[in-house]
């Protein structure tokens, strides 16, 4: 594997404990969890299910906060920031791609995409021009008008991921991107996302089962019963 | 503004539950304009009721009547500052079923008293030449389609003739209008003197004096200043605003307001309950939604708020066609061909409509506006 990261590190997470309540059980999913990762690195975390990926990528994303430990994200500490202020950042700083797309229905691609900017002070008009530009990245600017129903699985995608760098964001996370797709598109969504780190060096954190998805990353750590490490452990 | 198509757009996720919501707030504020414009109706007179007018009747009951010297008695009462008769004559017009009040009195006294009643002096002076004259309120010349000239017949049922009969002529010389949008224009006056010479029995006698006061301020005492001048007189007298007189009336029929306030309170509780359906189930089914919205940036007061935005567009969308289909309804005319002296929806009930618009959509919306704004992301996520 190779790094394009420049070895400034970007995410730093410190002896993060994470710890659910379920009625009077409580479930330790991340115990004392250290992690950093380096400003346009492409990250694959793998991971049997239930081994704490996800939460790890909700507590890099500022969606969770840690129950013990220190997240810090461009050496800032987002887990002591309040969730008026967490929610500032994150639009600001996080693009978020899910497995499920979590598109809007009632609203067209193109709305979509503006969806992230409605927090900016943009106007309609340069609003409208930047989900124009991203969704020309993401190759859908025909499909601008088109409402997600309309558009197939591999398509509602790119939707998705022009949604997430439409605000240029410092971090973008993926939640198993390609898990609802076919093998066809689930390339094209990691060509997409290969070139989002190599060409404007986006960092990226990708939680994923395909270890076909993960060989595109530039690293890959794998996270079982809360511990990383960057070789599979066997189960 | 730049959410509101993000707002509207949630509207027409499910448009069948949306559209019935709709339908079931307009037919509430269809219901509410409608009503609004009868108790109107009902309690116009005492709106436009003279702050500095009383009513001074027999202490008995309004059936027994007073001498018509009081009225000199009472003028000369301090605080008075003058003071005109009036008699109910309840005659029928072709049919029972067309009542309208008629009312012998005397031309010049009546419009001292009434200025909200506006006679041309062309009509004024055709009145004061003709006995057999009366005049007709604008809404009640329009029912019968009456024109200055016409001869009016009147069946009488209280007062005969000396001559046996029972059917009053009258010549139409007059029409007034009212000064404001609530005047009553139903009425019928004639001339009391004509009435007075005709009639086969209680001459001198009349029904009811209006009094103007001097100072509105000192009204309570004037009218306990006439009730002490004609105690222990054969006709004792009650005095009372004008305003509380003509409630009396209204309240003959029932408690009118309670009654439509009982009807509202019922309509808009259920269409609450259909409305705050209708935001719980769409909270509900957008859950991953709503997260996914706090996920890129929007805080929870900003979730909290589109929500209850929602909810807002849900009823003003259907209060305002409601209200819209009311006016238009309550514009086509009184129900009743008549019996109300006025009907229309007042400006302010338009406001109190537009009020409870408001908080319809805050009381249906709040609870689920909550529920998203406690959402946490990642649970919601998961789910």
């Amino acid at each position: 594997m190779t790094t394009k990261a420049n070895g400034e590190v970007l995410v730093k997470v410190s002896g993060v404990d994470k710890v659910f309540k379920r009625g009077s059980e409580e479930i330790h999913v991340l115990g004392g969890l250290d992690l950093e990762i380096p400003t346009g690195e492409f990250l694959a975390l793998m991971g049997p299910s239930g081994s704490g990926k996800s939460t790890l990528l909700n507590l890099v994303g500022g969606l969770d906060r840690p129950s013990e430990g220190a997240v810090e994200v461009g050496g800032k500490r987002i887990d002591q920031l309040s969730d008026r202020k967490l929610a500032a950042w994150r639009a600001r700083h996080v693009g978020l791609v899910f497995q499920f797309y979590n598109l809007m229905p009632v609203l067209s691609a193109q709305k979509n995409v503006e969806l992230p900017l409605l927090l900016t002070r943009l106007s309609a008009a340069e609003r409208k021009k930047r989900a124009a530009i991203a969704l020309d990245i993401v190759g859908l600017s025909h499909r601008a008008g088109h409402y997600p129903r309309q558009l197939s699985g591999g398509e509602q995608q790119r939707t998705g991921i022009a949604r997430a760098i439409v605000t240029d964001p410092t971090l973008l996370l993926c939640d198993e991107p390609t898990g609802d797709l076919d093998r066809k598109a689930g390339d094209e969504i990691l060509d997409l996302l290969q070139a989002l780190n190599r060409e404007q060096g986006k960092t990226i954190i990708m939680v994923t089962h395909d270890v076909h998805a993960a060989a595109r990353a530039t690293r890959t750590l794998h996270l079982n019963k809360g511990r990383l490490s960057a070789s599979p452990i066997d189960q | 503004m730049k959410y509101f198509y993000l707002i509207f757009s949630g509207l027409k996720r499910k448009k069948l539950r949306t559209s019935l919501t709709i339908l079931s707030i307009m037919v509430a504020f269809i219901l509410f304009g409608y009503l609004t414009a009868i108790r109107q109706a009902f309690d116009a007179g005492v709106e436009v009721a003279g702050a500095d007018r009383l009513i001074v009747r027999h202490k008995v009951s309004l059936i027994q009547l007073l001498p018509q010297n009081y009225e000199a008695k009472i003028e000369a009462i301090d605080g008075v500052s003058n003071a005109v008769h009036a008699t109910w004559f309840g005659g029928i017009y072709q049919a029972p079923r067309n009542f309208f009040a008629q009312m012998p009195a005397v031309p010049e006294d009546l419009f001292d008293m009434y200025p909200e009643f506006i006679l041309s002096d062309e009509h004024k002076e055709a009145w004061l030449a003709t006995r057999s004259g009366a005049i007709a309120g604008r809404g009640l010349a329009e029912r019968f389609d009456w024109k200055l000239g016409d001869r009016i017949p009147i069946n009488a049922t209280i007062w005969g003739k000396k001559d046996g009969g029972r059917t009053w002529e009258f010549d139409l010389v007059g029409i007034y209008d009212g000064a404001e949008k609530g005047t009553d224009t139903s009425q019928f006056f004639f001339r009391y003197d004509f009435f007075d010479e005709t009639r086969a029995n209680g001459a001198g006698l009349v029904g009811w004096y209006t009094v103007r006061v001097t100072d509105p301020d000192k009204a309570a005492e004037v009218a306990a200043a006439i009730d002490a001048e004609f105690a222990n007189s054969a006709q004792e007298t009650k005095t009372e605003p004008e305003g509380a007189f003509i409630q009396g009336f209204a309240n003959q029929i029932g408690n009118i307001g309670f009654i439509i306030m009982s009807i509202m309170s019922a309509v808009f509780f259920t269409i609450l309950l259909v409305a705050g359906n209708t935001m719980a189930y769409t909270v509900r089914e957008r859950t991953s939604e709503l997260a996914v919205l706090k996920a890129i940036g929007f805080t929870d007061r900003g979730v909290l708020s589109l929500v209850l935005g929602e909810s807002l567009a849900l009823t003003l969308v259907g209060g305002a066609i409601g209200l819209g289909i009311a006016a238009l309804l309550v514009s086509m005319g009184d129900p009743t061909q008549g019996s109300f002296p006025v009907f229309y929806i007042p400006t302010r009930d338009f406001f109190l409509g537009l009020l409870l618009i408001a908080a319809m959509a805050f009381v249906a919306g709040i609870l689920p506006a909550l529920q998203a704004q406690k959402l946490q992301i990642a649970d919601a996520l998961r789910r």
